[in-house]
Protein backbone atom coordinates (compact mmCIF):
# COMPACT_ATOMS: atom_id res chain seq x y z
CA UNK A 1 0.00 0.00 0.00
CA UNK A 2 1.66 3.50 -0.97
CA UNK A 3 2.27 6.20 1.25
CA UNK A 4 0.60 9.69 0.96
CA UNK A 5 1.22 13.26 2.18
CA UNK A 6 -1.25 14.52 3.77
CA UNK A 7 -1.75 18.43 3.53
CA UNK A 8 -5.10 20.41 5.61
CA UNK A 9 -6.03 23.94 4.71
CA UNK A 10 -7.22 25.13 8.08
CA UNK A 11 -9.17 28.01 6.64
CA UNK A 12 -10.04 29.45 3.62
CA UNK A 13 -7.17 31.95 2.78
CA UNK A 14 -4.74 29.88 4.29
CA UNK A 15 -2.11 27.65 2.67
CA UNK A 16 -2.25 23.79 3.01
CA UNK A 17 0.15 22.66 5.51
CA UNK A 18 1.41 19.75 5.97
CA UNK A 19 0.25 17.43 8.49
CA UNK A 20 1.35 13.93 8.73
CA UNK A 21 1.18 11.02 6.23
CA UNK A 22 -0.77 7.81 5.60
CA UNK A 23 -1.01 4.63 3.96
CA UNK A 24 -3.72 3.60 1.58
CA UNK A 25 -4.69 1.78 -1.82
CA UNK A 26 -5.21 4.83 -3.95
CA UNK A 27 -5.99 8.37 -3.98
CA UNK A 28 -9.51 8.73 -3.24
CA UNK A 29 -9.06 6.24 -0.03
CA UNK A 30 -6.36 8.51 1.20
CA UNK A 31 -8.58 11.43 0.94
CA UNK A 32 -11.20 9.69 3.15
CA UNK A 33 -8.54 7.77 5.92
CA UNK A 34 -6.90 11.43 5.60
CA UNK A 35 -10.43 13.14 6.77
CA UNK A 36 -10.51 10.56 9.85
CA UNK A 37 -7.04 10.78 10.77
CA UNK A 38 -6.03 14.42 10.72
CA UNK A 39 -9.44 16.55 10.69
CA UNK A 40 -11.43 14.66 13.58
CA UNK A 41 -11.89 17.95 15.08
CA UNK A 42 -12.79 20.44 12.71
CA UNK A 43 -9.12 21.28 11.63
CA UNK A 44 -9.81 22.14 7.94
CA UNK A 45 -11.56 23.01 5.25
CA UNK A 46 -10.02 21.45 2.62
CA UNK A 47 -7.13 18.31 1.98
CA UNK A 48 -4.57 17.20 -0.22
CA UNK A 49 -3.31 13.94 -0.37
CA UNK A 50 -0.05 13.58 -2.49
CA UNK A 51 1.80 10.09 -3.15
CA UNK A 52 5.01 9.84 -0.72
CA UNK A 53 6.65 8.74 -3.84
CA UNK A 54 6.41 11.94 -5.53
CA UNK A 55 7.65 14.35 -3.65
CA UNK A 56 11.39 14.91 -4.39
CA UNK A 57 12.97 16.27 -1.41
CA UNK A 58 16.51 18.06 -0.19
CA UNK A 59 18.69 16.61 2.06
CA UNK A 60 19.54 17.99 5.25
CA UNK A 61 23.09 17.22 3.95
CA UNK A 62 22.42 19.57 1.20
CA UNK A 63 21.59 22.03 3.20
CA UNK A 64 25.01 24.82 2.16
CA UNK A 65 24.28 24.29 -1.33
CA UNK A 66 20.74 25.19 -1.09
CA UNK A 67 20.63 28.07 1.57
CA UNK A 68 24.12 29.05 2.59
CA UNK A 69 24.09 31.51 -0.29
CA UNK A 70 21.40 33.24 1.63
CA UNK A 71 23.66 34.22 4.50
CA UNK A 72 25.79 36.58 3.35
CA UNK A 73 23.25 39.04 1.79
CA UNK A 74 21.80 40.95 4.74
CA UNK A 75 21.46 43.17 2.43
CA UNK A 76 18.32 41.85 1.01
CA UNK A 77 16.32 42.69 4.29
CA UNK A 78 14.97 46.53 4.75
CA UNK A 79 16.37 46.56 8.00
CA UNK A 80 20.01 46.70 6.41
CA UNK A 81 19.68 50.21 5.24
CA UNK A 82 19.57 53.15 8.01
CA UNK A 83 17.06 55.80 7.40
CA UNK A 84 17.38 59.67 8.97
CA UNK A 85 15.02 59.29 12.07
CA UNK A 86 12.24 62.01 10.37
CA UNK A 87 12.01 59.85 7.57
CA UNK A 88 8.20 58.18 7.89
CA UNK A 89 6.22 55.75 5.70
CA UNK A 90 9.07 53.92 4.02
CA UNK B 1 -29.51 35.07 -8.62
CA UNK B 2 -28.22 31.18 -9.74
CA UNK B 3 -27.59 29.77 -6.57
CA UNK B 4 -23.81 28.73 -7.02
CA UNK B 5 -23.41 32.30 -7.63
CA UNK B 6 -25.37 33.55 -4.79
CA UNK B 7 -23.21 31.37 -2.88
CA UNK B 8 -19.82 32.83 -4.55
CA UNK B 9 -20.99 36.44 -3.50
CA UNK B 10 -21.61 35.47 -0.27
CA UNK B 11 -18.65 34.04 0.55
CA UNK B 12 -16.77 37.47 -1.12
CA UNK B 13 -19.00 39.70 1.04
CA UNK B 14 -17.93 37.15 3.88
CA UNK B 15 -14.56 38.03 3.43
CA UNK B 16 -13.66 34.69 2.71
CA UNK B 17 -10.92 33.67 -0.05
CA UNK B 18 -12.59 31.96 -3.18
CA UNK B 19 -9.93 29.06 -4.01
CA UNK B 20 -9.02 27.71 -7.50
CA UNK B 21 -11.14 24.66 -7.17
CA UNK B 22 -14.33 26.56 -6.27
CA UNK B 23 -17.35 27.55 -8.62
CA UNK B 24 -16.14 31.09 -9.98
CA UNK B 25 -18.27 33.42 -12.71
CA UNK B 26 -16.27 33.13 -15.75
CA UNK B 27 -16.21 37.37 -15.66
CA UNK B 28 -14.02 36.74 -12.06
CA UNK B 29 -12.25 34.50 -13.48
CA UNK B 30 -11.25 36.36 -17.03
CA UNK B 31 -10.69 39.65 -15.00
CA UNK B 32 -8.01 37.85 -12.47
CA UNK B 33 -6.23 36.34 -15.89
CA UNK B 34 -6.00 39.23 -16.82
CA UNK B 35 -4.97 41.48 -13.75
CA UNK B 36 -2.81 38.67 -12.32
CA UNK B 37 -0.55 38.51 -16.03
CA UNK B 38 -0.05 41.93 -16.47
CA UNK B 39 0.81 42.28 -13.02
CA UNK B 40 3.38 39.22 -13.37
CA UNK B 41 4.39 41.14 -16.78
CA UNK B 42 5.19 44.48 -15.30
CA UNK B 43 7.24 42.24 -12.74
CA UNK B 44 9.27 40.91 -15.35
CA UNK B 45 9.69 43.94 -17.95
CA UNK B 46 10.36 45.88 -14.76
CA UNK B 47 13.77 44.27 -14.44
CA UNK B 48 14.98 45.90 -17.45
CA UNK B 49 15.22 49.20 -16.62
CA UNK B 50 17.24 48.64 -13.72
CA UNK B 51 19.24 45.63 -14.88
CA UNK B 52 20.93 47.55 -17.34
CA UNK B 53 22.66 49.51 -14.44
CA UNK B 54 24.31 46.18 -12.85
CA UNK B 55 27.68 46.42 -14.68
CA UNK B 56 27.82 50.29 -14.40
CA UNK B 57 26.92 50.60 -10.44
CA UNK B 58 29.16 52.46 -9.23
CA UNK B 59 30.40 50.22 -6.15
CA UNK B 60 30.51 46.47 -5.45
CA UNK B 61 28.30 46.69 -2.35
CA UNK B 62 25.71 48.54 -5.24
CA UNK B 63 26.03 46.01 -7.74
CA UNK B 64 25.33 42.74 -5.68
CA UNK B 65 22.01 45.09 -4.03
CA UNK B 66 20.68 45.96 -7.28
CA UNK B 67 21.49 42.67 -8.78
CA UNK B 68 19.20 40.77 -5.78
CA UNK B 69 16.29 43.61 -6.33
CA UNK B 70 16.33 42.62 -9.74
CA UNK B 71 16.28 38.73 -8.82
CA UNK B 72 13.31 39.76 -6.62
CA UNK B 73 11.31 40.96 -9.24
CA UNK B 74 12.13 38.06 -11.60
CA UNK B 75 10.41 36.01 -8.32
CA UNK B 76 7.56 38.26 -8.20
CA UNK B 77 6.97 37.32 -11.78
CA UNK B 78 7.08 33.98 -10.85
CA UNK B 79 4.93 33.79 -7.95
CA UNK B 80 2.18 35.92 -9.87
CA UNK B 81 2.34 33.17 -13.38
CA UNK B 82 1.88 30.62 -10.66
CA UNK B 83 -1.18 32.37 -9.17
CA UNK B 84 -2.54 32.98 -12.35
CA UNK B 85 -1.78 29.12 -13.96
CA UNK B 86 -4.30 28.04 -10.82
CA UNK B 87 -7.14 29.79 -12.89
CA UNK B 88 -6.48 27.51 -16.11
CA UNK B 89 -4.32 29.53 -18.32
CA UNK B 90 -0.87 28.58 -19.27
CA UNK B 91 2.36 30.37 -19.03
CA UNK B 92 2.54 30.77 -23.00
CA UNK B 93 -0.70 31.74 -23.50
CA UNK B 94 0.42 34.62 -21.35
CA UNK B 95 3.50 35.05 -22.76
CA UNK B 96 1.98 35.17 -26.12
CA UNK B 97 -0.80 37.74 -25.18
CA UNK B 98 2.07 40.03 -23.95
CA UNK B 99 3.87 39.58 -27.03
CA UNK B 100 0.84 40.45 -29.09
CA UNK B 101 -0.06 43.53 -27.23
CA UNK B 102 -3.45 42.05 -25.88
CA UNK B 103 -2.26 41.57 -22.21
CA UNK B 104 -0.32 45.31 -21.25
CA UNK B 105 2.34 46.01 -18.38
CA UNK B 106 2.45 48.81 -16.21
CA UNK B 107 3.05 52.02 -18.20
CA UNK B 108 5.95 52.97 -15.96
CA UNK B 109 8.72 50.30 -17.29
CA UNK B 110 8.60 52.08 -21.06
CA UNK B 111 10.49 54.99 -19.89
CA UNK B 112 14.49 55.06 -19.60
CA UNK B 113 16.40 54.42 -16.75
CA UNK B 114 18.90 57.14 -18.46
CA UNK B 115 21.29 57.87 -14.81
CA UNK B 116 22.21 56.18 -11.65
CA UNK B 117 20.13 58.61 -9.92
CA UNK B 118 17.76 57.20 -11.87
CA UNK B 119 18.09 53.59 -10.12
CA UNK B 120 17.69 55.27 -6.97
CA UNK B 121 13.94 57.29 -7.94
CA UNK B 122 13.14 54.03 -9.59
CA UNK B 123 13.35 51.81 -6.21
CA UNK B 124 12.16 54.89 -3.68
CA UNK B 125 9.31 56.15 -5.91
CA UNK B 126 8.22 53.20 -8.58
CA UNK B 127 8.65 50.40 -5.90
CA UNK B 128 6.73 52.42 -3.10
CA UNK B 129 3.90 53.02 -5.52
CA UNK B 130 3.79 49.45 -6.30
CA UNK B 131 3.53 48.61 -2.10
CA UNK B 132 0.75 51.38 -2.15
CA UNK B 133 -1.36 49.16 -4.70
CA UNK B 134 -0.02 45.92 -3.51
CA UNK B 135 -1.05 46.12 0.46
CA UNK B 136 -4.52 46.06 -0.33
CA UNK B 137 -4.24 43.19 -3.11
CA UNK B 138 -2.96 41.02 -0.04
CA UNK B 139 -6.75 41.10 0.83
CA UNK B 140 -8.20 40.42 -3.06
CA UNK B 141 -10.45 38.02 -2.71
CA UNK B 142 -8.78 35.11 -5.14
CA UNK B 143 -6.57 33.29 -2.27
CA UNK B 144 -3.43 32.13 -4.13
CA UNK B 145 -3.35 36.18 -5.44
CA UNK B 146 -3.72 37.29 -2.32
CA UNK B 147 -0.89 34.70 -0.87
CA UNK B 148 1.21 35.46 -3.74
CA UNK B 149 0.83 39.17 -2.71
CA UNK B 150 1.88 38.58 0.70
CA UNK B 151 5.22 37.28 -0.31
CA UNK B 152 5.78 40.23 -2.56
CA UNK B 153 5.09 42.81 0.09
CA UNK B 154 7.90 41.43 2.28
CA UNK B 155 9.90 42.02 -0.20
CA UNK B 156 9.56 44.90 -1.58
CA UNK B 157 10.39 46.83 1.47
CA UNK B 158 13.95 46.41 0.44
CA UNK B 159 13.39 47.57 -2.71
CA UNK B 160 11.70 50.85 -1.08
CA UNK B 161 14.83 51.55 1.02
CA UNK B 162 17.57 50.35 -1.18
CA UNK B 163 16.03 53.46 -3.43
CA UNK B 164 16.12 55.94 -0.67
CA UNK B 165 19.32 54.73 0.09
CA UNK B 166 21.09 55.86 -2.79
CA UNK B 167 18.50 59.06 -3.10
CA UNK B 168 19.59 59.74 0.24
CA UNK B 169 23.75 59.18 -0.71
CA UNK B 170 23.18 61.28 -4.28
CA UNK B 171 21.12 64.00 -1.78
CA UNK B 172 24.19 64.01 0.66
CA UNK B 173 26.77 64.23 -2.35
CA UNK B 174 28.50 67.13 -4.61
CA UNK B 175 26.37 69.26 -6.64
CA UNK B 176 26.38 67.18 -9.47
CA UNK B 177 25.56 64.53 -7.59
CA UNK B 178 22.69 66.25 -5.56
CA UNK B 179 22.50 67.47 -9.37
CA UNK B 180 21.77 64.14 -10.79
CA UNK B 181 19.32 63.08 -8.06
CA UNK B 182 16.67 65.86 -8.50
CA UNK B 183 16.59 65.24 -12.44
CA UNK B 184 15.53 61.60 -11.86
CA UNK B 185 12.87 63.01 -9.60
CA UNK B 186 12.02 65.30 -12.16
CA UNK B 187 11.49 62.52 -14.53
CA UNK B 188 10.24 59.67 -12.75
CA UNK B 189 7.23 62.05 -10.66
CA UNK B 190 4.73 62.36 -12.83
CA UNK B 191 4.94 58.44 -14.62
CA UNK B 192 5.14 57.33 -10.89
CA UNK B 193 1.30 59.31 -10.28
CA UNK B 194 0.06 57.81 -13.57
CA UNK B 195 0.87 53.86 -12.17
CA UNK B 196 -2.14 54.19 -10.37
CA UNK B 197 -4.40 54.62 -13.68
CA UNK B 198 -6.65 57.21 -14.95
CA UNK B 199 -8.86 58.78 -12.41
CA UNK B 200 -12.14 56.20 -10.96
CA UNK B 201 -14.47 58.74 -13.12
CA UNK B 202 -13.14 57.39 -16.00
CA UNK B 203 -11.23 53.96 -14.88
CA UNK B 204 -13.63 51.22 -16.95
CA UNK B 205 -12.44 47.58 -15.05
CA UNK B 206 -13.75 48.96 -11.64
CA UNK B 207 -17.62 48.77 -10.54
CA UNK B 208 -17.45 44.74 -10.65
CA UNK B 209 -14.05 44.43 -9.57
CA UNK B 210 -15.17 45.95 -6.06
CA UNK B 211 -17.99 43.87 -5.68
CA UNK B 212 -15.58 40.98 -6.28
CA UNK B 213 -13.19 42.41 -3.98
CA UNK B 214 -10.27 42.23 -6.18
CA UNK B 215 -10.05 45.88 -5.79
CA UNK B 216 -10.70 48.09 -2.48
CA UNK B 217 -9.90 50.99 -3.35
CA UNK B 218 -9.88 53.68 -6.21
CA UNK B 219 -6.97 54.86 -8.37
CA UNK B 220 -7.36 58.55 -6.88
CA UNK B 221 -7.28 57.24 -3.41
CA UNK B 222 -4.20 54.83 -3.94
CA UNK B 223 -2.76 57.76 -5.66
CA UNK B 224 -3.26 59.98 -2.97
CA UNK B 225 -1.55 58.03 -0.70
CA UNK B 226 1.44 57.53 -2.07
CA UNK B 227 1.59 61.07 -3.07
CA UNK B 228 1.50 61.83 1.58
CA UNK B 229 4.10 59.59 1.91
CA UNK B 230 6.63 61.06 -0.81
CA UNK B 231 6.36 64.42 -0.61
CA UNK B 232 7.99 64.56 2.70
CA UNK B 233 10.12 62.19 2.28
CA UNK B 234 11.11 64.32 -0.74
CA UNK B 235 11.84 67.27 1.53
CA UNK B 236 14.04 65.25 3.98
CA UNK B 237 16.29 64.57 0.94
CA UNK B 238 16.17 68.32 0.27
CA UNK B 239 14.92 67.54 -3.34
CA UNK B 240 11.76 69.66 -4.98
CA UNK B 241 8.59 67.68 -6.23
CA UNK B 242 8.61 69.13 -9.75
CA UNK B 243 5.10 70.31 -9.34
CA UNK B 244 4.78 74.21 -9.16
CA UNK B 245 1.08 73.45 -7.72
CA UNK B 246 2.00 71.00 -4.92
CA UNK B 247 0.54 72.29 -1.92
CA UNK B 248 -0.41 71.44 1.45
CA UNK B 249 -4.21 71.00 2.17
CA UNK B 250 -4.61 71.60 5.71
CA UNK B 251 -8.20 71.47 5.60
CA UNK B 252 -8.38 67.94 4.67
CA UNK B 253 -4.75 66.64 5.38
CA UNK B 254 -3.54 65.79 1.74
CA UNK B 255 -1.35 67.60 -0.57
CA UNK B 256 -2.76 68.87 -3.59
CA UNK B 257 -1.11 68.20 -6.81
CA UNK B 258 -0.82 70.08 -10.31
CA UNK B 259 -3.03 68.37 -13.44
CA UNK B 260 -1.59 64.98 -14.43
CA UNK B 261 -0.93 64.60 -18.35
CA UNK B 262 -3.58 61.93 -19.19
CA UNK B 263 -2.58 61.92 -22.81
CA UNK B 264 0.78 61.57 -22.05
CA UNK B 265 -0.53 58.24 -20.02
CA UNK B 266 -2.63 57.33 -22.99
CA UNK B 267 0.22 57.48 -25.47
CA UNK B 268 2.56 55.37 -23.27
CA UNK B 269 -0.48 52.69 -22.41
CA UNK B 270 -1.00 52.26 -26.15
CA UNK B 271 2.53 51.41 -26.95
CA UNK B 272 3.58 54.50 -27.72
CA UNK B 273 6.12 55.38 -24.64
CA UNK B 274 9.55 55.78 -24.99
CA UNK B 275 10.82 52.54 -24.59
CA UNK B 276 7.42 50.56 -25.15
CA UNK B 277 9.15 49.11 -28.42
CA UNK B 278 12.16 48.56 -27.14
CA UNK B 279 11.01 46.52 -24.02
CA UNK B 280 9.10 44.06 -26.12
CA UNK B 281 11.15 43.57 -28.64
CA UNK B 282 14.12 42.76 -25.55
CA UNK B 283 11.65 40.60 -23.67
CA UNK B 284 11.12 38.72 -26.95
CA UNK B 285 14.54 37.99 -27.79
CA UNK B 286 15.30 36.62 -24.64
CA UNK B 287 12.53 34.28 -24.98
CA UNK B 288 13.80 33.01 -28.49
CA UNK B 289 17.07 33.04 -26.96
CA UNK B 290 16.24 30.99 -24.01
CA UNK B 291 14.24 28.60 -26.44
CA UNK B 292 17.03 25.68 -26.81
CA UNK B 293 17.40 25.82 -23.17
CA UNK B 294 13.59 24.63 -22.60
CA UNK B 295 14.26 22.54 -25.05
CA UNK B 296 17.05 21.09 -23.60
CA UNK B 297 15.35 20.80 -19.86
CA UNK B 298 12.52 18.98 -21.83
CA UNK B 299 14.53 16.59 -24.07
CA UNK B 300 15.98 15.62 -20.65
CA UNK B 301 12.96 14.83 -18.73
CA UNK B 302 12.07 12.59 -21.39
CA UNK B 303 14.97 10.47 -21.54
CA UNK B 304 14.57 10.20 -17.55
CA UNK B 305 10.61 8.82 -17.96
CA UNK B 306 11.68 6.68 -20.98
CA UNK B 307 14.17 4.90 -19.10
CA UNK B 308 12.52 4.34 -15.99
CA UNK B 309 12.89 7.22 -13.30
CA UNK B 310 16.73 7.14 -13.26
CA UNK B 311 16.24 9.17 -9.90
CA UNK B 312 16.28 7.11 -6.93
CA UNK B 313 13.15 8.03 -4.96
CA UNK B 314 14.24 6.90 -1.66
CA UNK B 315 17.60 8.77 -1.68
CA UNK B 316 15.16 12.01 -2.33
CA UNK B 317 12.81 11.14 -0.01
CA UNK B 318 12.93 11.19 3.11
CA UNK B 319 9.63 10.16 4.32
CA UNK B 320 9.23 7.27 1.94
CA UNK B 321 13.01 6.06 3.20
CA UNK B 322 11.80 5.74 7.02
CA UNK B 323 8.02 4.49 6.48
CA UNK B 324 9.77 1.52 4.31
CA UNK B 325 11.32 2.57 0.84
CA UNK B 326 9.71 -0.46 -0.72
CA UNK B 327 6.92 2.46 -1.41
CA UNK B 328 8.90 4.09 -3.70
CA UNK B 329 9.25 1.37 -6.27
CA UNK B 330 5.92 1.22 -6.64
FE1 LIG C 1 8.12 43.46 -7.44
FE1 LIG D 1 10.08 45.79 -6.25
Amino acid sequence: MPLFEVFVRSRRGLDHQHVGSLRADDAEMALLYAREIYTRRREGISIWVVRSADVTASQEEDAPAFFEPAADKPFRDATYYALPKEVKNL
Amino acid sequence: MAPALEEFQARIDREERIEPQDWMPEGYRRTLVRQISQHAHSEVIGMQPEGGWISQAPSLERKVILLAKVQDEGGHGLYLYGAAETLGVSRDEMIDAMHTGKAKYSSIFNYPALTWGDVGAIGWLVDSAAIVNQVPLQRCSYGPYARAMMRICKEESFHQRQGYDIMLALARGSAAQREMAQDALNRWWWPTLMMFGPPDADSIHSSQSFAWKIKRYGNDELRQKFIDQAVPQAEVLGLKIPDDDLQWDAATGHYRIGAIDWDEFQQVVSGNGPCSRQRLAHHRQVQEDGAWVREAVAAHAAKHQAGGDGLKADAHNPASAQEGGADAAV
